[in-house]
């Protein structure tokens, strides 16, 4: 390891301009001439328009159109899609109701656009969308996923019967029952996981642009991948061909998935920028992303572990219901099935599993992959359950774990849910957790807290979760409609420093650090001579974005095959000006030297004769620029074990995490430091959701947590200072070894932090607390259980 | 936000009649309130009279057992003044638990307690303290002073100039955030004073700021937390909503007033 190659904690190259206000995100952006934009939304969760009249906002001051769904249509602009198809257990495929970009003759939540008023500036465009008057039939709504199962439930969509997306199935359900017939013990469980609403610090926005002599459009937008932007704003909703429309992500502020998806007020700014002839902007208010950006998880489950007499598990069987919300977003079908029932094997070796998932429409905001997507829900329901099963049968939680983990010498390991774990060493992260935890002096911690009146409790956490999204077949064999290889392309300047280009997208990740330090390391340069160019579909070649921490695995191995062939390349050029045989080349550390000599020359020089090839080997091209496309040959399986000490007041249920240990294997470190800011934000975020982020509708579908005042985010006070260790079992499956860090500690902390909660008041009778675990909702559990002592 | 016309009088006279003079004024102290409100478009002042800059109206004097805070000092100048903390400690860590650095740097205690939000922190102290609120037409006690819900005894054209508090013997404010907000879920304000033992309870009541005689009674005749350890307060006229039940927040105020206590030392 060199200072600033991999596994050097080299400080983020990106971090100066963010951190002294010099970053560009998009609401920074502003074009010549361009027009705002404020949309028309629906106060009402599903209502019936019986008539749009837009005179008086036409008419108003500074307004310069209004547009409404009619308009989108009478344009042949296609509605919003949904890329993944799913087949329910009968045969049939997904039901995919049409979901217009701007509502026609219903609207289905809180927030639907109806109508777009393009104005001067915003107060205009605002005001402008308060003249528009919208005549709603109010319909009666469901907001519960299983209320809209039962019969009696409205349809948010009339095409849809029963409320139903698809009823689909994984595993062999004959075995797993059998499995369960055979069972010395069972535990079952209700598990709610609680719907999540994504809160990225910058709102989404976006420009749309036409250029009237080339007759282009250009869409800047805050998106995680601008190429898959591209081609569905090309290939379905038609808004220009693909090669007449450049999408650019600039500087993003967090995404967490809810910037993966082709959302109605992006795909109608561009539009509408070629009907007025201006750019036309438009920035969420905060109140629009609690209303628009897609929600996360969301599930419903009944849930059962069946244990042999000495603990071995049998079998799993689980029905998970799952809000889809209003309409399909983007990627919304795949997150409840293949994401989330294919992870349900957890780090164990249960011969069968069975699940089955109704995905349902409710008149909410749609429901869409949010940080871990699939991952954290099927962990939530492994890890309770377990835990629980230790509990029931008098087992040490970690020893439960322990017996039933896939052993070293199992990899690679078929679960019973497609998935192929490549490798791993799961009782090694356990045994670290447990040492840094100090398990062993937990009793006394306990005993220790319960003389100053408060109820200490130990949760675990052993999660896997599926990353380095990935294998394009594979995908596609699973109903995707994309490939999700990357691309990456390395360009040697003439003065030997190096720009790279890749199709992953950096909204906070580190990028422009991580990739350097790859780049730097295989080809032997300066991190500060590599600059990293992403997130901008005229320059970088192609790319698939960044989700399911996918970027390192997937968008780094691509670079890797790039600077492979930059060596290769480079051997012919050093071997003709060296006067050697290209075998006789080896490149180190940016040199190529003729072997056994000191004739030398560096990568740099390299560069500068193949831009000036004044003395240069016969039938080479000039010129020192590689692309790679690297497709992965299987999901990378990133896992540890996550343990969680609580202190719960009675008196109040408040709730305090005074332990945090993650460890995690990840694979190959490239930048400890950022993996470790990775692990904090993700634990920030799982603890988020296990004791304070719900999003609550009330029956009639309108959204009772729809502001800071009412959504509660994790702050410094509520996240402890967390212990994050690492242990490393290379990757085999691509050239770095990488495995994927992004989304662990969202996946691992709910289930380690609400295990805890549950063990602290396990002696007064608490078998369970609902999520997020807040003090209120901890304070009713404990009075419940004391009624039902009594 | 519409428009509105920005006026920034230099004197209380000034501001009086540029408040009756406005067809639909409205003062802006802080606006940690107000100005999300218009931002939401939930409002349309016709003026926005900015009291902000006025010194009569600000800061903080003593004057023998006697605290008087300007109606537009900020939450930070209470929390960090050394004369509000040596007299009453209570209200100094009152105006600490108020937001976050940026809300107590700009929001004041006249705007607080004229917009009586009922989860707002410091009617609890005023009430709690038995404070005087200042006007520029008269003087009102704390138990005339709040209303109800976002009611006050103010008219149209008064305009808060101070808050009056004497201080206790002792007084403690606990508080229990609500979780999202951070304004109190339940605020419970115990002081001892000259006139009696006053408990004030701040976030719970559906009608605001309220105090509960029968802990007063019990505090006056012990003044110990298990003076009060039988006393329920009932929920009946208690908020609830999705943050916590009527019957949680009746609890939160026995736990909240025993912490009180036990904090007066």
């Amino acid at each position: 390891m060199t200072s600033e190659g991999i596994g050097a904690s080299v400080r983020r190259k990106e971090d100066y301009r963010f951190l002294t206000g010099n970053g560009h995100y998009l609401d920074d952006i502003n074009r010549q001439g361009q027009a705002h934009a404020s949309f028309v939304r629906s106060p009402h969760a599903a209502a019936k328009i019986n008539g749009i009249d837009i005179s008086n906002a036409t008419n108003a001051p500074g307004v310069i159109a209004v547009f409404t769904g009619k308009d989108l249509a009478d344009d042949g602009i296609g509605p919003l899609i949904c890329g993944w198809a799913i087949t329910s257990k009968n045969g049939d495929a997904h039901n995919a109701p049409a979901h217009p970009a701007l509502a026609v003759d219903t609207v289905r939540y809180v927030g639907d656009a109806v109508a777009i008023v393009i104005a001067e500036t915003l107060e205009q465009a605002k005001d402008g969308a308060e003249q528009v008057a919208v005549d709603y039939e109010e319909l009666p709504a469901v907001a519960s996923p299983v209320g809209a199962m039962s019969a009696s439930s409205p349809l948010v969509h009339d095409d849809a019967p029963g409320n139903l997306c698809y009823d689909w199935e994984i595993g062999d359900k004959a075995e797993t029952d059998a499995a369960f017939e055979k069972a010395a013990h069972v535990t079952h469980m209700d598990i709610v996981n609680n719907r999540l609403i994504p809160n990225a610090v910058e709102p989404r926005a976006a420009i749309g642009e036409y250029d009237v002599g080339g007759d282009n459009l250009t869409l800047y937008t805050t998106s995680q991948n601008p190429h898959v932007a591209r081609l569905v704003l090309s290939a379905f909703n038609g808004v220009a061909p693909e090669h007449k429309l450049r999408v650019i992500a600039p500087d993003v502020g967090g995404g967490f998935g809810s910037k993966i998806f082709i959302y109605a007020e992006e795909t109608v700014c561009l539009w509408a920028a070629r009907k007025v002839r201006q750019p036309v902007k438009w920035t969420a208010a905060r109140s629009e992303s609690f209303q628009t950006d897609a929600h996360g998880r969301d599930h419903v489950s009944k849930a059962e572990l069946a244990l042999d007499a000495d603990g071995k598990f049998l079998g799993l069987r689980v029905n998970t219901v799952a809000n889809m919300g209003a309409y399909l977003s983007t990627f919304a079908t795949c997150v409840p099935s293949y994401l989330y029932a294919t992870l349900l094997a957890g780090q164990y070796t249960t011969p069968a599993i069975y699940c089955d998932v109704q995905a349902v429409f409710t008149n909410t905001t749609p429901v869409d992959a949010y940080r871990g997507a699939g991952r954290p829900e099927a962990t939530f329901v492994i890890e309770r359950l377990v835990e629980q099963a230790a509990k029931e049968t008098g087992r040490d939680p970690a020893e439960l774990r322990r017996i039933n983990m896939v052993p070293v010498d199992a990899f690679p390991y078929q679960t019973p849910v497609i998935q192929q774990y490549d490798c791993g060493n799961y009782g090694a992260a356990l045994d670290v957790a447990l040492d840094k935890a100090d398990y062993a002096g937990f009793a006394q911690r306990r005993s220790d807290a319960e003389a100053r009146g408060k109820r200490r409790g130990i949760g675990f956490s052993s999660y896997i979760e599926a990353c380095g999204i990935a294998p394009s077949a594979a995908v596609g064999a699973l109903g995707g409609g994309v490939g999700l290889w990357e691309s990456g392309q390395i360009r040697f300047n003439p003065t030997g420093n190096v720009t790279i280009f890749t199709g992953s997208h950096s909204h906070g990740q580190g990028h422009e650090t991580t990739f350097a330090q790859i780049v730097a390391t295989r080809l032997g340069v300066a991190v500060e001579n590599v600059e990293v160019v992403h997130g901008d579909t005229d320059k970088v070649m192609f790319g698939m974005g960044t989700y399911g921490s996918r970027s390192a695995a997937v968008g780094g191995s691509a670079l890797c095959k790039a600077a492979d062939k930059i060596v290769e390349k480079g051997m012919k050029i050093a071997a003709h000006i060296l006067e050697a045989s290209e075998d006789d080349i080896e490149f180190t550390d940016g040199n190529f030297t003729v072997a056994g000599t000191d004739k030398t020359m560096s990568i740099g020089e390299v560069a500068f004769a193949a831009y000036v090839p004044h003395n240069y080997p016969e039938g080479v091209e000039p010129g020192l620029n590689e692309t790679a496309f690297y497709d992965p040959l299987n999901f990378s399986f990133p896992a540890g074990t996550h343990i969680c000490e609580v202190e719960i007041d009675p008196d109040t249920g408040s709730v305090e995490i005074v332990n945090y240990t993650a460890i995690d294997d990840f694979g190959t470190v490239i930048n400890p430091m950022i993996v470790e800011g990775q692990v904090h934000g993700g634990v920030a975020q799982g603890v988020g959701q296990a004791l304070l982020e719900g999003c609550v509708y009330d029956d009639a579908g309108q959204l009772l947590t729809g502001s800071f005042m009412d959504y509660a985010m994790p702050r410094a006070s509520t996240v402890p200072s967390i212990d994050v260790g690492m242990t490393e079992t290379p990757s085999p499956l691509n050239p770095l070894g990488v495995k994927g860090c992004g989304e662990a500690g969202a996946i691992a902390a709910p289930a380690a932090t609400i295990n805890a909660v549950v063990d602290a008041l396990w002696d007064l009778g608490v078998r369970d607390v609902p999520m997020p675990a807040t003090a209120s909702a901890v304070w009713q559990t404990i009075q419940s259980a004391a009624q039902a002592a009594e | 936000m519409y428009e509105f016309d920005y006026q920034r009088p230099a004197s209380l006279a000034d501001a009086v009649s540029a408040l009756q003079s406005a067809e639909d004024g409205q003062l802006l102290a802080g606006g940690h309130t107000l100005l999300p409100t218009l931002k939401q478009r939930l409002a349309r002042p016709s003026d926005l009279i900015d009291i902000s800059s006025i010194g009569e109206l600000r800061g903080i004097a003593v004057d023998g057992d006697t605290i008087t805070v300007g109606a537009t000092t900020t939450h930070a100048e209470v929390e960090g003044s050394e004369a509000v903390r040596s007299a009453i400690p209570a209200l100094a860590d009152l105006a600490g638990m108020i937001g976050d650095p940026q809300v107590r740097h700009r929001g004041t205690i006249g705007g607080s307690i004229a917009n009586n939000d009922p989860a707002a922190d410091y009617p609890g102290a005023v009430l709690g303290l038995g404070a005087t609120v200042v006007t520029n037409k008269r003087e009102i006690t704390a138990d005339d002073f709040f209303l109800g819900l976002f009611e006050t005894a103010l008219a149209e054209d008064e305009i808060i100039t101070a808050v009056r508090f004497s201080k206790p013997e002792k007084a403690c404010y606990m508080k229990f955030a609500q979780p999202a907000s951070r304004f109190s879920l339940v605020g419970a304000f115990v002081a001892k004073t000259s006139g009696g033992v006053r408990v004030a309870v701040t976030g719970a009541g559906q009608e605001g700021v309220f105090r509960v005689t029968e802990m007063e009674a019990a505090l006056d005749a012990n003044f110990s937390a298990d003076a009060i350890a039988n006393i329920a307060v009932p929920d009946d006229n208690l908020n609830s909503d999705i943050h916590g039940s009527a019957e949680y927040r009746a609890h939160l105020i026995g736990v909240m007033a025993k912490r009180a206590i036990a904090g007066c030392g």
